[in-house]
């Protein structure tokens, strides 16, 4: 396995944007869960809690023009890649200012120009088309890098398998992101798959495959910076896995009960943002840090109140043609 | 206009496209230095090269999520699933992904890709290699499906398929590469939900698809004889389907058999008699006559496949059914 690199430390600006990120995710998810007791949103929702610096420092390496594609837990790569917190509230309002209109909700979610391309709820769903981006790039001799982003329980389906391979074959320009988050679903991955480290199976696929504290962003940020670059640079894909946990459950159906009180006490010790606050509070003040906070809050805030006041999608758009009559070319 | 085989037409238009279009990309199995195990992509990676022609690994899953991906980004992929049995594999991603980008994502991707593939009985290839599985993609909304009969059609519906902005289903049939005709040359484009009325006649529409149009003309000329009139509709493209061309036969003719090659249960010959039902119910004189391959694993030996798959004897029978 090769080993994360040391070089590509972030500059204190970007990790002030990274804190800021994860805060506007932490608190942006924290908010769907009383709003959806009070039904004032629908359908199951996934959140990445715990796991923000894992989806924070993968994307605040990539170009706006390089590409994500994610899972139903995607509310941190989202945020992570630029799309707007006001759009992604409003979708999983329904609103008709949604990024994609209220037609697609919480776990669907695409925003081509913010390279958010796209979210798949089908595990492992996402991988086979994100190979397929690259190869468009590969294609047109660009130097855009499309990063995939999926869990250890899609670790474990043939079609994740399937990419990999092909993306090692060809040489593709694309990053695959496991999150090792411990539970796919209910179980436990110690009960899914027969090896611990899913990025040992990179070897499989001749690619590099590297494993990192997900928790730490600053190591997330590094390795993430070298697996683009590689791929940028036309040397192929690499399978970075961050070791990371996920602090809720599964969604908002679920009823708990499977994830040990010790486990869970052992990780929130790790909590990504107050490491990531720590770490910065060695160059600020506390005032400045509350600032950032304070920041984050604002973002949050302004992102529901606009999701709660804009329009529902009308119902037209149930009624548009089932078939597209010129290509989409742009991006 | 050039005399070739139906797989010489389809190899022709993906080689006029690659010319025309640089994003243009064919992948799939042995597609590339073999040329395809039905030949159908012969010597076009010799001509484009090996990043335009890939032969992938045998990974189903990931040639339709290629095709998704690139397509997304601006490529063209043509993707060959060897067989029309291994589409099991590729549904998830038509189904799951392909199908809702467009409309989930409000219009933000469009998806330029054709997944060719082919089906059929009638090669002993058994009950892997020979099935018709087209009602599997044919209820997906936002996929076309096209399945084309002729040399000059699956030339000017696969030059069309290219070029359409949406994912589009190109079924052929194994029996039918090698089966001749005239194709014109150069720009020659079908469009896409057009039927074409192959043959006229006044008693009874037979609506049929791939090789079962070529079994329905040969029920036709047997039928002629006995002063039995038929019109033979071949729809060309199954999903969207061309209801008027079908409907306005049905209203002359009054009577109507649907003849596919797949499973009658849940197959597509059902969608097709259930819209003559629901849509010329005023003008049918008979129920809608319905066949389809016999509804069990296609066997192996001789005698039992020709036995299990509809041919222009079982056709007349069902024709003088409606008459009786």
């Amino acid at each position: 396995m090769a080993k994360a690199a040391k070089t590509n430390r972030p500059t204190l600006d970007e990790l002030k944007e990274m804190y800021v990120k994860m805060v506007v995710t932490r608190q942006m998810e924290e908010g769907l869960f009383p709003e959806h007791r009070a039904g004032n949103i629908r359908g199951p929702i996934h959140t990445c809690n715990g796991q923000e610096a894992s989806a924070i420092g993968a994307t605040a390496v990539l170009r706006k023009d390089d590409l994500i594609s994610t899972t139903h837990r995607g509310h941190g790569h989202m945020i992570g890649k630029g799309v707007p917190a006001k759009g992604i509230l409003a979708e999983i309002y329904g609103r008709e200012t949604g990024v994609c209109r209220g037609r697609a909700g919480h776990m669907l979610m695409a925003d081509r120009e913010n390279g958010l391309l796209g979210t798949s709820a089908i595990v492992g769903g996402g991988p086979p088309y994100a190979v397929g981006q690259a190869l468009a790039f590969q294609c047109q001799g660009s130097d855009r890098v499309a990063m995939s982003c999926f869990g250890d329980g899609a670790a474990q389906i043939g079609m994740v398998h399937e990419a990999m391979n092909v993306a090692g074959l060809w040489k593709l320009p694309v990053v695959f992101l496991c999150e090792h988050n411990m539970y796919g679903l209910t179980v436990h991955s110690s009960h899914q798959s027969p090896i611990a480290d899913i990025s040992d199976r990179a070897a499989g696929y001749a690619m590099p495959g590297v494993k990192v504290d997900g928790n730490d962003v600053v190591a997330v940020y590094q390795a993430a910076a070298e697996a683009v670059a590689r791929a940028r640079r036309g040397d192929g894909p690499t399978l970075l896995e961050t070791k990371t946990y996920r602090m809720v459950g599964f969604s908002t159906t679920d009823i708990g009960g499977y994830q040990p009180e010790e486990e869970l006490a052992e990780w929130a010790k790790r909590d990504p943002i107050k490491r990531l606050r720590e770490l910065l509070g060695k160059d600020l003040k506390v005032e400045e840090l509350d600032a950032m906070d304070e920041e984050a809050k604002g973002i949050v805030d302004e992102a529901y109140d606009f999701a709660r006041t804009s329009p529902v999608t009308p119902l037209e758009d149930l009624y548009v043609q089932e078939y597209a009559v010129t290509e989409v070319t742009h991006g | 206009m050039d005399e070739l085989r139906y797989a010489e037409a389809l190899n022709q238009a993906m080689d006029e496209e690659m010319a025309r279009d640089e994003n243009v990309i064919l992948i799939g199995e042995d597609i590339g230095i073999y040329g395809g195990v039905f030949r159908v992509t012969k010597d076009l990676q010799n001509k484009y090269g090996k990043s335009r022609v890939r032969d992938t690994p045998i990974s189903e899953q990931v040639i339709a999520g290629l095709s998704i991906g690139a397509s997304m980004m601006g490529m063209k992929p043509v993707a060959e699933i060897m067989f029309a049995d291994f589409l099991p594999l590729v549904v998830d991603a038509l189904v799951n992904q392909a199908s809702m980008m467009n409309y989930s994502w409000a219009g933000q991707v469009t998806l330029p890709f054709v997944l060719r593939t082919q089906g059929g009985a009638g090669a002993g290839a058994a009950a892997q290699h020979s099935k018709s599985l087209e009602a599997m993609v044919t209820m997906i909304p936002g996929i076309k499906v096209v399945m084309p009969t002729t040399p000059a059609d699956a030339k000017g519906l696969l030059k069309s398929a290219i070029r359409d902005p949406n994912p589009v289903v190109f079924l052929e049939h194994k029996l039918l590469y090698n089966t001749k005709g005239e194709v014109p040359d150069g720009e020659h484009l079908v469009p896409i939900g057009k039927a074409e009325v192959v043959r006229e006649g006044s008693d009874v529409t037979i609506v049929a698809t791939s090789r079962m149009v070529i079994e329905s003309l040969a029920a036709a000329e047997i039928l002629a004889k006995d002063g039995i009139s038929c019109e033979v509709i071949d729809p060309r493209t199954l999903r969207p389907l061309d209801t008027a061309t079908i409907v306005a036969s049905v209203e002359k003719t009054h009577r109507a058999v649907v003849v596919n090659e797949a499973w009658r249960f849940g197959g597509y010959g059902a969608e097709v008699a259930a819209m003559i039902a629901e849509e010329a119910f005023d003008w049918l004189d008979a129920p809608v006559g319905r066949i389809g391959i016999h509804d069990l694993a296609i066997p192996f030996a001789k005698p039992l496949e020709e036995a299990a798959i509809p041919n222009a004897g079982r056709i007349a029978e069902a024709v003088r059914a409606t008459l009786a």
